[in-house]
């Protein structure tokens, strides 16, 4: 009976997946490696092929920073080239290679207008040959998102679109329905703690407000690592950082 | 001292004054010369101008050199470093051009859209490119600038001069067309394609532009050439030309390539009452021998994108990628390079945490803190109050004496900082907190980090 059934079940989800598109065909998933994650998000990761909306909380969604990081966390652990599209730029590199980018894979489009973010966004994600394609954007319509999301799926390349407000109060745009995949939101946490005076690892609040055929989840994590990898922390509490002490007190 | 005085004059005003005989023939050879390497590098459509000047028709190029303005300012300083002096002005007529050009004391000038008559009402007559006789008679008649002539009733003057005069007002306000004639050598590759029937679709002029590009690829194959600037130059009814410009960032002879770049702006071309002919021409070329493309028995996935760099060039998007650069100074650690550059392997050092937004300028706030070297206990930035939890630092970075004398002393101390909210910022002060000679002691907030 339950044969029949997984099978009856199988056959259901091919047939939606068709119906949506060779999306599922083509593309895989990039895992973040935390479990807990990784087993809300249908597919075990972070679609390929898709377009992925990340916002700041609080402040950061004017100056965007845990958004970005977190976004070039996800763009370092894919192959290829990365093509990252804005209009303010005042991305500090340095902090982007501490989380695993390097140098050579990014390229920056710099456009003097908003609405060429997308246009470029388009075209790079079209291109086909790139890793991920990153944008820096203000408004993201519906019609913008759709089309993003279409030429993403026509290629696998994962699209990440970091919204990045003037002023605070424009922000409640975010809730506005777009067609990303997901929609997260990154806000910054107390670091950890350590033994000793100083800042520990950042720790960051993640929100997963919408993630297509899945649930929406909140995890509290430790920001991106030398290799662009988050994990799971649980409070400023619980002292993690054990092996840490060694190096302080000599 | 000026142009057109007698020579004996002159010789009377210096003494030892060196004269040295015209020699026209040279100055033309030498115009010519400086026609085709404006077209290789500036405009599709280049001609010469008078005997002292270029006419570059710049629409749909300007954009390869950053726009109008970096462009012409690029030229004039192209001239200087050669010890010549040019003198550039952009108008919406050759007219216009020609005239403002001759006028101006600055080196450059740029007339907005549909302000020509503003900008030339003033100018003298003799500008308007007529013959010397007429321009002569039109002064004894008391005309002395264009708005004068312009406003003048056209018939008495056209009796007794002929049309020319009317015809050179014409075409400086942009009533009548005055197509450029662009200078060509025989060695640029250029395939064209006239049409007994004017084309004016845009899936017409797409699939002729395509077949345009297969065959000045094919040309460009047999002469083991690739295309470094390519020009579409169309040809309307109306006697007019239009000419888009393509630039690639490294040789190219890939069909769809080239097809993709000017495909993105056929659009934008305006057929008015059709196109009678369409010409392609590789106007700088440089030499591309065959290479292998596979060489592992595995197919490896291609990572080369500099058609998609090229595609966003010539949209006008500034593209490039960003390189360490040897110093401590934040501002100065990183640069930027060209996107097609060649990879560089090195990073930054990464022993210490770097701010994922960093300011342009550093922005001033105001701090307590204890002197010298403990972290401030609050800090107000932008009318906000942050109570500082947890702070890391200092970090001291010396001023860079080699490249600037009077950062001999300079000192900045960088502290992270963490307010209540979780929120970090990276801010410094200037100067070590002892020594008033290191800096202004006041704080600066410089980076936010994630």
């Amino acid at each position: 009976m339950s044969a029949v059934r997984t099978q009856v079940l199988a056959d259901l989800r091919d047939r939606i997946s068709s119906i949506e598109g060779e999306s599922a065909r083509k593309s895989g998933h990039l895992p973040f490696g935390v479990a807990e994650i990784d087993a809300i998000l249908p597919g075990g990761g972070l679609a390929h092929g898709a377009l992925h909306e990340f916002a700041g909380g609080g402040s950061g969604t004017v100056d965007g920073a845990a958004a970005a990081l977190f976004a070039a966390g996800i763009a370092a652990r894919t192959k290829g080239p990365i093509v990252w599209c804005l209009t303010r730029p005042d991305l500090f590199f340095p902090a982007l290679a501490q989380v695993g980018l390097l140098p050579k894979r990014v390229i920056f489009v710099e456009s003097d207008q908003e609405e060429d973010v997308a246009g470029n966004m388009e075209e790079a994600i079209s291109y086909g040959g790139c890793g991920a394609v990153i944008g820096e954007m203000v408004r993201l319509p519906m019609v913008v998102s759709r089309r993003l999301q279409l030429v993403a799926e026509k290629t696998g390349t994962i699209a990440l679109a970091v919204r990045r407000w003037r002023r605070q109060t424009e922000a409640n745009d975010f809730g506005q329905p777009t067609a990303s995949t997901t929609r997260w939101r990154v806000s910054v946490l107390p670091s950890q703690e350590l033994p000793v005076p100083g800042v520990g690892r950042p720790r960051w609040f993640l929100e997963l407000m919408r993630s297509r055929a899945g649930e929406c989840a909140e995890f509290y994590v430790g920001a991106c690592d030398g290799q662009g990898r988050i994990d799971i922390s649980t409070g400023s509490a619980d002292r993690q950082d054990q092996t840490g002490r060694s190096r302080y007190s000599g | 001292m000026r142009v057109g005085m007698p020579a004996a004059k002159a010789q009377a005003i210096f003494q030892g004054l060196m004269l040295v005989d015209a020699d026209p023939v040279a100055d033309a050879l030498a115009l010519d010369r400086l026609g085709l390497w404006a077209l290789g590098h500036y405009s599709p459509i280049v001609a010469v101008d008078g005997i002292d000047g270029l006419v570059l028709d710049t629409e749909g190029a300007d954009h390869l050199q950053g726009g109008e303005m970096p462009m012409i300012t690029g030229i004039v300083n192209l001239f200087r470093a050669r010890k010549l002096t040019a003198r550039v002005a952009i108008a919406d007529t050759w007219g216009a051009a020609h005239a403002c050009v001759r006028a101006i004391n600055r080196d450059t000038v740029i007339v907005p859209r549909g302000e020509i008559v503003r900008a030339v009402e003033k100018l003298p007559i003799s500008l308007l490119r007529l013959p010397a006789k007429v321009v002569q008679d039109l002064r004894i008649l008391g005309f002395q600038s264009i708005g004068e002539l312009s406003a003048a009733p056209r018939a008495p003057l056209a009796l007794r001069f002929g049309p020319e005069v009317g015809r050179r007002l014409d075409q400086m306000f942009a009533r009548m067309n005055e197509p450029i004639d662009p200078i060509r050598t025989a060695d640029l590759v250029e395939v064209s394609r006239s049409f007994q029937e004017p084309i004016g679709a845009a899936e017409t002029i797409d699939k002729y532009v395509g077949r345009l590009v297969v065959q000045l690829v094919a040309e460009l194959e047999k002469r083991g050439l690739g295309a470094r600037r390519t020009d579409l130059v169309v040809h309307k009814v109306d006697n007019t030309l239009k000419a888009i410009r393509a630039g690639t960032a490294k040789p190219a002879r890939d069909v769809a390539w080239l097809t993709k770049l000017f495909k993105d702006r056929t659009e934008k071309i305006e057929p008015g009452f059709g196109i009678e002919k369409l010409v392609l021409v590789a106007v700088s070329a440089e030499p591309l021998v065959e290479e292998q493309k596979v060489s592992s028995l595995v197919e490896e996935e291609t990572s080369d994108i500099t058609p998609l760099i090229d595609i966003f060039g010539n949209r006008g998007q500034r593209v490039y990628c960003m390189a360490p650069y040897a110093s401590d100074v934040p501002e100065r650690s990183v640069q930027r390079i060209s996107a097609v550059a060649e990879a560089v392997d090195e990073t930054w050092v990464g022993h210490w945490r770097r701010p994922v937004r960093l300011f342009d300028r550093p922005e001033q706030i105001q701090a307590i803190a204890m002197m010298p070297d403990y972290p401030p206990a609050t800090i107000t930035w932008r009318g906000k109050r942050h109570r500082v939890k947890r702070a890391d630092g200092p970090e001291r970075i010396f001023g860079e004496w080699w490249r600037r004398p009077n950062e001999l002393d300079a000192v900045r101390d960088y502290f992270v900082i963490e307010n209540d909210d979780g929120e970090r910022f990276w801010i410094f002060r200037s100067g070590d907190g002892v020594d008033p000679q290191t800096g202004s002691h006041k704080w600066f907030m410089h980076g936010i980090f994630a």
